[in-house]
């Protein structure tokens, strides 16, 4: 059984379709891709996944169960962390506490349990940990919003990680980055897959892509043009075609 | 010997101290705007003076009775609000306000624009208690509600209601149940709120709607954004210094408001945080003064 399976998944805006018809999985220990020109629906099919938006046709079951109609906590707690293509740690939190906010889905659904103190010896522990393997430790005590990009967008995945989940969303992890720094990102997603938590990755850079993906969905306009492994989405005309447009003429087409 | 002049400036103080820290629980530290929170102040001052006046209930039963009920109706009215935000959320704390001063105003029930009077001040040991030691039932109270916001903010809860604050959409992105701890709030500032109403109408002997009108919710608001909005102390700051103020300027009677307007322009200005907001001057300087290891926020 996949772990993610996305059947027949539509969503209109106001008449504006910007998903029609979606369907993939996403197995166990891989890192998919999701690619696509803007506007093709990505992140459109991210804030559908986490609770966000409700869908407006199809279904989307994680481990064999219909996640469809649940709120955004719930499928966090569910084992789905996401960022954001625009980064939004909490700003006047830092580092550790941020990672903390995410620790308390064990505590949270428990009245009693949510009235103990935040900072706890076991806790605290599981936090050094994540944030050696993240890289954050010199960074434990700022605030998040005193940090440069690429750490900030490290600080989402590390509290992501802090749902302990089987599936992270990351939207345009590399967005923004200079080169080393995104080089550094992609390690960090690839030391995750290794764990065993599978990977969702929209991603521009085509190179990051290529390097680190398993298989890669293509979406333009709504719909899925395409699937397969990087060297068949390379080769594949309608791929080139979303993405360069039907008559190439560089000059132009470059803005 | 404390006059009763003084006595009488405390207890008020004291009142909007509460009152303001009430406010803090759900704009400090869930960041929820509310204008309309002097209602839950309201509803706590009739409650516990029908009780009193009409239904025979003592003081310590119908001051904690109050709190439940300003509570309750805190717990109604708060979880259809919540599901909206920012700018709608203001304006439906705005009407609410409105609609609890008008039933008030209103319906015969509650003594319309006369008001309901005869309420007493608690009796203890065979007497009624005289003013300073109303004063200090009240002090031990307000202490004991800093201790139980203390506690609160080190728990699982705080931390929750501190990640609403922030970024509401993370915050559930991170398992938070954002609506369940925004009516928690809103549940524990309208009940502490009612607490301080019960205490206000006992002291007053006499209430009227205008009391609880939308002018002294902004007052109460003013308070906590004058004092530093989200920290402990602040608000009780703000509510000391926002207390006193007409006491001194009596004066300047007439300019009262056009002073408070000026003061709170001056603040939005120069401490946009408040008085002790965590990048304002006075923290600075006594983190200066004192340097410790920064809070760890």
């Amino acid at each position: 059984m996949a772990l993610l399976n996305i059947d027949g998944l539509s969503k209109e805006f106001d008449g504006l379709r910007a998903l029609d018809q979606v369907s993939f999985t996403a197995e166990k220990g891989e890192i998919l891709g999701i690619i696509g020109p803007n506007g093709a629906g990505k992140t459109t099919l991210f804030n559908i996944i986490s609770g966000i938006y409700p869908a407006s046709d199809g279904e989307v079951a994680f481990q064999g169960k219909s996640i469809l109609r649940m709120k955004p906590h719930q499928v966090s707690r569910l084992g789905i962390g996401r960022t954001f293509q625009i980064v939004r740690p909490f700003p006047n939190l830092n580092v550790e506490t941020n990672i903390l906010v995410a620790y308390g889905h064990r505590f949270y659904p428990d009245l009693w349990n949510s009235t103990g103190p935040f900072r706890r010896a076991d806790t605290l522990k599981e936090v050094q940990i994540l944030l050696e393997k993240t890289g954050l430790q010199p960074y434990q005590k700022q605030l998040a919003k005193n940090l440069p990009l690429g750490i900030k967008k490290r600080v989402e995945i590390a509290r992501a990680l802090a749902l302990e989940p089987r599936l992270l969303l990351l939207d345009e992890p590399s967005g923004g980055l200079r080169f080393e720094e995104s080089a550094r990102l992609m390690g960090l997603i690839r030391t995750v897959r290794d764990q065993g938590i599978s990977v969702l990755l929209i991603e521009h850079n085509m190179q990051v892509v290529m390097d680190l993906c398993n298989r890669i969905v293509v979406l333009d306009h709504g719909s899925k043009i395409a699937e397969g492994s990087p060297e068949t989405i390379r080769s594949n005309p309608q791929v080139i075609e979303a993405y360069l447009g039907k008559s190439v003429r560089l000059e132009d087409e470059e803005d | 010997m404390i006059s009763g002049y003084l006595i009488t400036i405390l207890i008020t103080i004291i009142v909007y101290a509460i009152l303001a820290h009430s406010l803090n629980v759900i704009t400090g530290h869930a960041g929820q705007i509310s204008l309309g929170h002097a209602a839950f102040f309201g509803i706590g001052a009739y409650t516990s003076a029908l009780l009193y006046t009409g239904g025979g209930f003592p003081f310590w039963a119908s001051v904690p009775l109050a709190a439940v009920v300003a509570g309750v109706v805190g717990a109604v009215l708060g979880i259809p609000c919540l599901r909206v935000r920012d700018d709608f959320l203001a304006i439906t704390t705005m009407g609410i306000g409105f609609v609890v001063e008008a039933v008030f105003l209103y319906l015969p029930f509650f003594g319309g624009a006369m008001g309901i009077g005869g309420i007493n001040l608690p009796k203890w040991f065979g007497r009624e208690m005289s003013k300073p030691e109303y004063f200090l039932l009240i002090l031990i109270v307000f202490v004991l509600l800093i201790l139980f916001d203390r506690r609160l903010g080190r728990s699982w809860i705080g931390l929750a209601w501190s990640s609403i604050r922030e970024d509401e959409q993370a915050a559930e992105a991170m398992g938070v149940d954002v609506v369940r701890f925004k009516v928690m709030a809103f549940v524990l500032g309208s009940t502490i709120a009612g607490l301080a109403g019960g205490f206000y109408a006992h002291f007053l002997t006499f209430i009227m709607p205008q009391n609880f009108g939308f002018g002294q919710s902004i007052l109460i608001l003013c308070m906590v954004v004058f004092g530093g909005i989200g920290t402990r102390w602040g608000p009780i700051l703000g509510a000391v210094i926002l207390g006193i103020l007409p006491e001194i300027s009596r004066p300047i009677m007439e300019y009262r408001t056009f002073v408070y307007g000026l003061l709170l322009l001056a603040m939005m200005r120069f401490q946009p945080g408040g008085l002790l907001g965590e990048e304002s001057t006075l923290p600075r300087m006594l983190r200066r003064i004192q340097f410790r290891p920064s809070e760890n926020r």
